[in-house]
């Protein structure tokens, strides 16, 4: 590991402050990825600047139904909030359903966000990978791919992004609140990203994945108010039974009267760079009778645009029959 | 602490299982590694090192955390509690009683980790927290029974490659049932005492 500076942020001006005077530091919010990607090398900054104890620690209840969320509440804090479970259980259930009991007191919300990815080539410094060294080619889409993208990826970059948590909050229309310099030695302002548009669309650019400007801090997430996230499920696919990234996973509500669905969300996981908002099954499923045909031609009508490699094909079948299983168990759900 | 930004080590304080420890630590040095390497608490083993095994759990703040990818320079301010300070005057903690009485473990290295994992799993629980395991995460439907299920995925960040895993379900079941009983105890012990006044 390279040697670096460490620093505690007193206060979120102060953090930002902090990183513009100095373009290769980092935040370090709960390290579970960050720490670990400095041991491999991947990440070699030149300071830290600790950001766990600024006071972005706390989930609100907003008055209009939504929550607001700040960036360093620990996915396990996330998880057992009761208006987490109440207004977003499919949140909850994203949550836990990713890494550890252990890591999830550890990793933050904000860093959840900015994860990196877990393909092998990209921590594999002794292989070409466009995101990690950018214009050496990718070595997933003629090697080991089986997990990675379905949708929207690219020639350049076939890598998924890894996290639980932000398919349901892709699902819910989170959107990302942060701060910044307004420019060079400028003062702190603050601004917001949809999550629809934080993230950036893979092209010849996989090494740039968000629409933060440099140097940001995210300082937390807001949930606009979703009454029909009070019935959502999350469910998710991985090669062993706990402690496993997904293979697939799918964050879905179901508004539904007199059997027909009056409002759908629907997000994909695994799948893609960044997690994926169905919105074209969402089209289908609305107004539709809430039954197995509707669920399938909607998952169809999004994995339409699926542009498999050879070796991750399955993945296709995988969410349309994951996508099917979920809706149909929140119509059951309804109908009790 | 207010180290200068250049500077890539600093000197800082660690409050480990009760005891403050002064030490100058490079930057680069994990939580895992200064209690390992430089103050002789060699019950946190190394695993993977990657967070990936749960070896090397402890307890921060209360919390269980991989000690591996937590910077030991990050880790000042904060309680760190390790398998060595869970005894209790000469007294075995009951979740380690568990394991030596129902065998949860063959080569044991990873049964400091198991150890630690498990009595925040008992606590996690008694507050209600749901897991991946719960059928109903709303509060409303309660919390739910720590069963087989609920700790097999509870413990599920600690691997053990001797594959001890039915029996340290039954230490933590047992010990969860320990643990309940005893605070079914304190309440009506608070009882009779509030009834008394």
């Amino acid at each position: 590991m390279k040697e670096f500076g460490y620093q505690r942020a007193d206060d979120v001006s102060g953090a930002v402050a902090l990183l513009a005077a100095d373009p290769d530091a980092r935040f370090l919010g709960g390290g579970t990825n960050l720490v670990d990607l400095m041991k491999t090398g991947v990440e070699r900054p030149t300071r830290l600047v600790d950001i766990r104890g600024l006071p972005l620690d706390t989930v609100e209840e907003t008055a209009d139904g939504g929550l607001r969320i700040g960036a360093t509440v620990t996915n396990s804090d996330l998880a057992a909030h009761p208006g987490v479970r109440r207004r977003y259980p499919a949140l909850a259930q994203a949550v836990l359903a990713g890494a550890s009991g252990q890591l999830r007191n550890m990793a933050t919300v904000g860093g959840n966000l900015l994860q990196r990815t877990r393909c092998g080539y990209f921590t594999d410094l002794s292989k070409p990978c466009n995101k990690r060294a950018p214009g050496s080619g990718c070595s997933a889409v003629t090697g080991e791919h089986h997990n990675h993208a379905v949708l929207g990826a690219s020639d350049h970059c076939v890598a998924v992004h890894p996290s639980d948590m932000g398919v349901a909050l892709a699902a819910f229309d989170a959107v990302v609140r942060y701060e910044t310099l307004d420019g060079p030695g400028g003062t702190p302002a603050a601004g917001e990203l949809p999550l629809a548009d934080f993230y950036l669309p893979v092209g010849d650019t996989p090494h740039r994945e968000t629409a933060l400007p440099p140097g940001a801090l995210i300082t937390g997430v807001t949930l606009p108010p979703a009454p029909v996230a009070a019935r959502s499920r999350y469910r998710k696919v991985r090669e062993r039974a706990s402690y496993a990234f997904a293979i697939g996973s799918v964050a879905a509500a179901l508004g539904i009267e007199d059997g027909v669905v009056t409002e759908a969300r629907l997000a994909f996981g695994a799948v893609a760079s960044r997690p994926w908002r169905a919105h074209a099954a969402e089209a289908v499923l609305t107004g539709a009778p809430a039954a197995g045909d509707t669920f399938a031609a909607a998952a169809d009508a999004e994995l339409a645009a699926a542009r498999p490699l050879p070796d991750n094909g399955y993945k296709v079948t995988l969410m349309r029959n994951l996508a099917v299983a979920v809706l149909t168990e929140l119509a059951e759900e309804a109908a009790r | 602490m207010a180290p200068a930004p250049s500077s890539t080590s600093s000197a800082v304080t660690l409050n480990i299982n009760g005891e403050q420890h002064q030490l100058t630590v490079d930057h680069r040095t994990t939580l895992l590694d200064a209690l390992r390497e430089r103050l002789d608490l060699t019950g946190t083993k190394k695993g993977c090192d990657h967070g990936q095994c749960g070896a090397c759990t402890v307890l921060v703040d209360g919390r269980r955390a991989v000690s591996c990818l937590n910077l030991a320079v990050a880790a000042e301010g904060r309680e760190i509690t390790t398998i060595e300070g869970m005894a209790e005057g000469g007294q075995l903690h009951p979740v380690q009683q568990a394991f030596l009485d129902l065998d949860g473990y063959q080569c044991g290295y990873c049964t400091p980790g198991q150890i630690c994992s498990a009595i925040a799993v008992i606590e996690e629980h008694a507050a209600g927290w749901p897991s991946a395991a719960t059928d109903d995460v709303r509060p409303e439907a309660g919390p739910p029974a720590l069963t087989p299920d609920e700790i097999r995925e509870r413990m599920s960040g600690n691997l053990c490659r001797c594959g001890a895993y039915v029996s340290i379900v039954q230490a933590v079941t047992r010990a969860a049932e320990d643990h309940e009983a005893a605070a079914r105890e304190d309440d009506r012990a608070e009882t009779v005492k509030g009834a008394a006044a």
